[in-house]
């Protein structure tokens, strides 16, 4: 990589240890992905949570902070492990919570915004088109490249970290030109009218195409989709493909026209969503864990739930879990979605995101948990290490299935 | 350069999605390695998941004495990159051949990065 004399100066250790050497592993990831430069980002957001950290992490990020580690550019947190609301209540492990108060503690003494959320796109930060920032969600980089424009790499923990502290990323994969054309089209005939919908179409496009440099096109499609939807569309594109980028014709800045349209095709209509629902086993017919997480919910998806919910209760024994962020939370509070939510027994938890959750696969076994049922083609494609079976179904049949019981 | 007992995959990886990160065992439901551990083989898969939790993760394993001794993988991330620099496992990207011509599970095999080779011992 080519270094600019602001570069070489930190290499060389002028602005501190933690700097230095969080720039020497940007190299050596850029000079993984053959990146001849480094460009400044302007948002960082990143992953640190004691669940995925653990111990080892933990260190690591307490020893940054003592060598004088600060973030330069603005750095937000994805969802983390742990509501302390909540945590006693679900059996989260008392240790572990005490670990994870002294890491937001760690990341805020480093000048980290603890947003805890993985829809910081719609409720935190919005890029520009041609913006460069290292973004750590995978359906949050998906958004910002296709959506805004915007330009980022999938930044696990420690390399956004690194860029929080450098304010500069390696220059490779969507920073560059090269890597946002469209590779194949996928025309979407069907009606697509429930985010489930979005998710199992991420779900056949991404499955058949994994590969972080497949680009999607979509195109075909009748009516403008809502931030909601290409938010589930991108999260589960980005989760079972692997992806970084889509677009879609007249939509997305960057999407070619119809006539400009790649050479491969392929195409989605209501016979093969119908068919990835039918694809779920039901199991043992467990019906009492539903959830509406990964990624956190909208402003627009808590008031969907509300509508769904009003009046109507929880069948005694079974679980919801609606995850979403402090913002959204606060203006369902004030608009009365908390309210309606929490009469019908739904459990709101703040700042995470169900399938992160630490302890999770004890509180399974505690709960004797085998199904998950979710609107998230997403989440349902990621908790199974926690040996959940898992589940895709639409918005209103998720609740239909929290209240009476039976899966179908 | 490091060497090991290999694991080959058909499936895709992610140590979120598939992987026991207390025991190094895959345990998700249907996944083609489901049941077999990780710890000290050097896998080969064919692809990456999505995700970003290897950043973190695979430096959380390999503190836990459960990581394995390299990734090859056909197609990868950043994010399996970023998470082995960072916890010093070796990785690559890429196969001229894929490896159930010629790799079975148990077989003893050399990774070369620097040079790009794979041997069969």
């Amino acid at each position: 990589m080519r270094l600019t004399p602001e570069e070489e100066a930190i290499l060389g250790g002028v602005q501190g240890d933690a700097v230095r050497r969080a720039l020497e592993y940007q190299i050596e990831v850029g000079r993984f992905w053959g990146a001849t430069r480094f460009v400044p980002v302007t948002s960082v957001h990143m992953m640190g949570d004691i669940e995925v950290m653990g111990d080892a992490g933990l260190a690591y990020l307490r020893d940054e902070a003592a060598r004088g580690a600060r973030c330069r550019v603005a750095t937000t947190t994805n969802a983390r492990c742990m509501d302390f609301a909540h945590c006693e209540r679900l059996g989260q492990d008392a240790g572990e919570a005490a670990k994870e108060r002294e890491l937001i503690a760690t990341l805020r003494r480093m000048d980290v915004v603890t947003t805890d959320t993985c829809i910081n796109y719609q409720t935190v930060y919005q890029p520009h088109l041609g913006e460069h920032v290292a973004w750590g969600d995978t359906g949050t980089v998906i958004y910002a490249n296709s959506v805004f424009g915007a330009r980022s790499n999938f930044e696990a923990g420690p390399a956004a970290l690194a860029a929080a502290l450098t304010g500069r990323t390696p220059e490779y994969g969507f920073h560059l030109d090269e890597h946002r054309k469209g590779t194949f089209a996928v025309e979407l005939k069907a009606g697509l009218q429930d985010l489930a919908d979005w998710g199992a179409v991420g779900k056949i496009v991404g499955e058949s195409h994994q590969n972080y440099y497949a680009v999607p096109v979509f195109h075909g499609f009748g009516r403008s989709p809502t931030a909601d939807e290409l938010k589930h569309l991108g999260a589960a594109l980005a989760s079972y493909g692997s992806m970084g980028m889509f677009h879609f014709v007249g939509v997305t800045p960057e999407a070619p026209s119809v006539d400009a349209l790649p050479r491969e095709r392929i195409s989605i209509s209501e016979n093969e969503i119908q068919n990835i629902y039918r694809s779920y086993k039901l199991g043992d017919g467990d019906a009492r864990l539903v959830v509406f997480s990964g990624p956190q919910q909208s402003l627009f998806e808590m008031k969907r739930l509300a509508e769904l919910f009003y009046g109507r209760k929880i069948k005694p024994g079974s679980t919801c879990v609606v995850t979403t962020n402090s913002a959204v939370l606060s203006q369902s509070e004030k608009l009365g979605y908390r309210k309606t939510l929490e009469s019908a027994g739904v459990t709101i938890l703040e700042g995470v995101c169900f399938y992160i959750l630490q302890n999770l696969s004890p509180m399974r076994e505690k709960n004797r948990w085998t199904n998950m049922v979710s609107n998230s083609a997403k989440i349902v494609n990621i908790i199974g290490a926690h040996r959940f079976n898992t589940i895709l179904r639409r918005t209103a049949d998720c609740v239909e299935i929290a209240c009476s019981g039976v899966l179908r | 350069m490091v060497e090991g007992e290999a694991l080959v995959s058909e499936e895709g990886f992610s140590p979120r999605y598939d992987l026991d990160r207390w025991t190094g065992v895959i345990t998700k439901p249907g996944h083609k390695l489901e049941g077999q551990s990780i710890v000290d083989r050097i896998c080969f898969f064919p692809t990456a998941k999505g995700g970003i939790a290897a950043g973190w993760a695979f430096y959380d394993i390999k503190w836990k004495k459960i990581a394995p001794k390299a990734f090859v993988f056909g197609v990868t991330n950043p994010v399996m990159v970023q998470g082995a620099i960072f916890a010093g496992i070796p990785i690559t990207e890429g196969w001229d051949r894929h490896p159930r011509e010629l790799v079975r599970n148990g077989d003893h095999v050399r990774v070369d990065p620097a040079r790009k080779v794979i041997e069969i011992l």
